[in-house]
């Protein structure tokens, strides 16, 4: 408990200073550059600034603690309504995202490794190879230029078709939950068709890792000696390979995957851009663009949070699977 | 004649490579009976080899050729591979040497052993469970009730290398290959094991090949020893006549190994030589 209260701590301080460091006026960017002086020092004051470095940030973290991130420059909202707004959009996208890689990554994995050297393996360590190399924003393009632009199977950018937009009233934040929960069948085809795209590009990029990671993981096991013991009690192979080596891999893939998916929450900058997805990448890098510090820093730390979170949420898996943690 | 329970006529494991195949096991011949036989040998000499061949667990690309190797009258040269498994576990089992690597890390013992029994007999979970409580008894483990929910890691090496020998033996083949089952273990446990393992051996009527290097421990535990040199078999005698070995790679092995009874001050070092390889083999007695 102490470390995750430690690194939570850290985390808000390094933002923190990072957002104090950068050549930018907050001053300046509340009031506009053609404000009088009077009205600059009394803005300045307002903000707090005059008070010393440590007060500044016990009163961040304090406001923090409360939710309170601070009000955005650029969309004049509270950052954390902001990122309620957001961060849905992203978590839907890489939470699809995963599971694509997961679902299609492992057994890939564990099969290239049993059918070690034979054309199934090349398969998976040539698809690992492109997911690997490839830049995204290229793959993304392309997605876009083949299976919207020229085929038409999916839609282009954005959550969901023009007609469709602001029909569902949010209850989770997530499109495709809140459609169906509404009974908004057209709503939810359209949001399907829209996000089925990133969501194999990035799934794409996490099932390259994913598959990489079990092959590897899964060679080791193989050689292991409690395999003889399997085959010699006349085990099928089946069983030899999910019910022994890969009952041994889990705890190294929960980390892999967590990994993944971590990274997917952390936005997918490009992705998002490319797609016109209004997740939290995008929200983070626009504003950095707008020198709205106190929106970079709300969405650094929640991000820096779920990174944490999901840290805690493996090693906690880690004790339920493998008894010699426990 | 009686068909021996297994009998092995030229056998040879061979793993190509670019250059030129290498033969690790270079045509062994030998049969088993209802007895205990000894294979020794110096490491590299095939004898683990040998004993994976006969369950038919040689890794690709080794191969694996032999005249004839059968089981009970029952070719197992060429049997599928389903008959394969109804027979490994079941007709014919393995113990190896180190209980922390050939136990599952992350498997109770339990969980292991019932696995094996299921995989040949169809009993219900809770009969398997007794069973093997009852099986965790027979090899003089106390509070087998504890034990069945424990995992290795949980466990000494003399007790993890009992609960294999349960194990193996819970489907009740008819041979048991131990391969080096007691050199990772401690000097103090070694012959407690080896006398809970000979027992059940005996009491069930079962043939035992014991792969190891330790030429006393086979003479004292063995009815018959084949040494192995180089991937052949150099000499076949009797335990009780080792002292009557003619090779000299036996007599090299025997003078090789300190004697309480009769201490020397230099011990005899193992000089091979290489027309062994290709050298018949010897009996001591015929």
């Amino acid at each position: 408990m102490t470390t995750i209260f430690v690194t939570l701590l850290g985390l808000l301080f390094v933002t923190f200073m990072i957002g104090r460091v950068m050549p930018i006026d907050p001053v300046l960017a509340v009031i506009g550059e053609r404000a009088t002086q009077a009205q600059y020092e009394e803005t300045f004051i307002a903000l707090g600034l005059d008070q010393p470095l440590m007060v500044q940030f016990w009163i961040y973290v304090r406001d923090v603690m409360h939710g309170d991130f601070g009000q955005s420059i650029r969309t004049g909202q509270e950052v954390s309504s902001d990122i309620a707004r957001v961060f849905p959009a992203t978590f839907e996208l890489a939470t699809l995202g995963t599971l694509f890689g997961v679902v299609i990554g492992v057994p890939l994995g564990v099969l290239a490794a049993v059918r070690r050297g034979t054309w199934i393996d090349q398969i998976a360590r040539f698809v690992g190879l492109i997911g690997y190399s490839m830049p995204i924003f290229w793959l993304g393009l392309v997605g876009l230029l083949v299976f919207y632009g020229i085929l038409g199977w999916v839609s282009g950018p954005g959550r969901v078709g023009i007609f469709y937009q602001g029909i569902v009233e949010p209850i989770t934040g997530m499109l495709l939950v809140d459609s169906l929960l509404r009974g908004e069948w057209d709503v939810f085809k359209s949001a399907f068709s829209h996000i089925i795209l990133p969501a194999s590009l990035l799934g794409y990029f996490s099932l390259a890792y994913i598959s990489r990671m079990t092959r590897s993981f899964m060679l080791e096991q193989m050689n292991s000696e409690y395999i003889i013991t399997a085959r010699v009690k006349g085990l099928s192979e089946w069983q030899v390979v999910w019910g022994h080596a890969f009952r041994n891999i889990r705890i190294q893939l929960i980390t892999v995957i967590a990994l993944a998916y971590a990274n997917l929450l952390e936005g997918s900058v490009l992705t998002e851009i490319i797609f016109a997805w209004p997740g939290i990448g995008q929200y983070i890098t626009t504003s950095l663009l707008a020198n709205d510090m106190n929106a970079v820093l709300g969405g650094t730390i929640v991000i820096g949070s779920i990174f944490v979170g999901i840290n805690i949420f493996s090693d906690l898996l880690y004790r339920f699977f493998d008894p010699r943690a426990k | 004649m009686i068909e021996p329970l297994l009998n092995v006529e030229n056998l040879w494991v061979r793993f190509p490579s670019r250059n030129a195949d290498f033969d690790a096991v270079r045509g062994v011949s030998f049969t088993l009976g209802q007895e205990r036989l000894g294979i020794v040998g110096e490491s590299g000499s095939g004898k683990s080899l040998t004993g994976r061949a006969l369950l038919r667990l040689i890794q690709s690309p080794g191969i694996v050729e032999a005249d004839r190797m059968t089981l009970h009258g029952e070719n197992i040269l060429h049997a599928s591979e389903a008959r394969m498994r109804q027979l490994r576990g079941g007709q014919i089992s393995m113990i190896m040497q180190d209980p922390k690597f050939s136990l599952n890390p992350v498997m109770s013992v339990g969980q292991q052993m019932s696995e094996a029994l299921r995989a040949h007999k169809k009993v219900s979970k809770s009969q398997a469970r007794i069973q093997t409580i009852k099986m965790l008894d027979e090899v003089a483990i106390r509070d087998p009730e504890r034990v069945f929910d424990l995992f290795p890691h949980e466990v000494s090496g003399g007790m993890g290398q009992r609960i294999m020998i349960a194990m193996m033996l819970l489907p009740n083949p008819k041979i048991l290959i131990a391969d080096e089952p007691t050199s990772a273990l401690d000097v103090s446990v070694q012959i407690q094991v080896l006398d809970i393992m000979d027992k059940l051996v005996r009491d069930r009527g079962m043939g035992l090949i014991f792969i190891s290097h330790d030429l006393n421990l086979v003479a004292k535990f063995c009815d018959r020893i084949i040494i192995m040199y180089a991937g052949r078999i150099v000499e076949t005698c009797k335990a009780s006549e080792l002292r009557q070995a003619k090779h000299p790679y036996t007599l090299g092995l025997l003078n090789s190994v300190p004697n309480l009874e009769h201490p020397r001050d230099r011990l005899d070092v193992l000089k091979r030589d290489p027309a062994w390889r290709d050298a018949p083999s010897v009996s001591a007695c015929q």
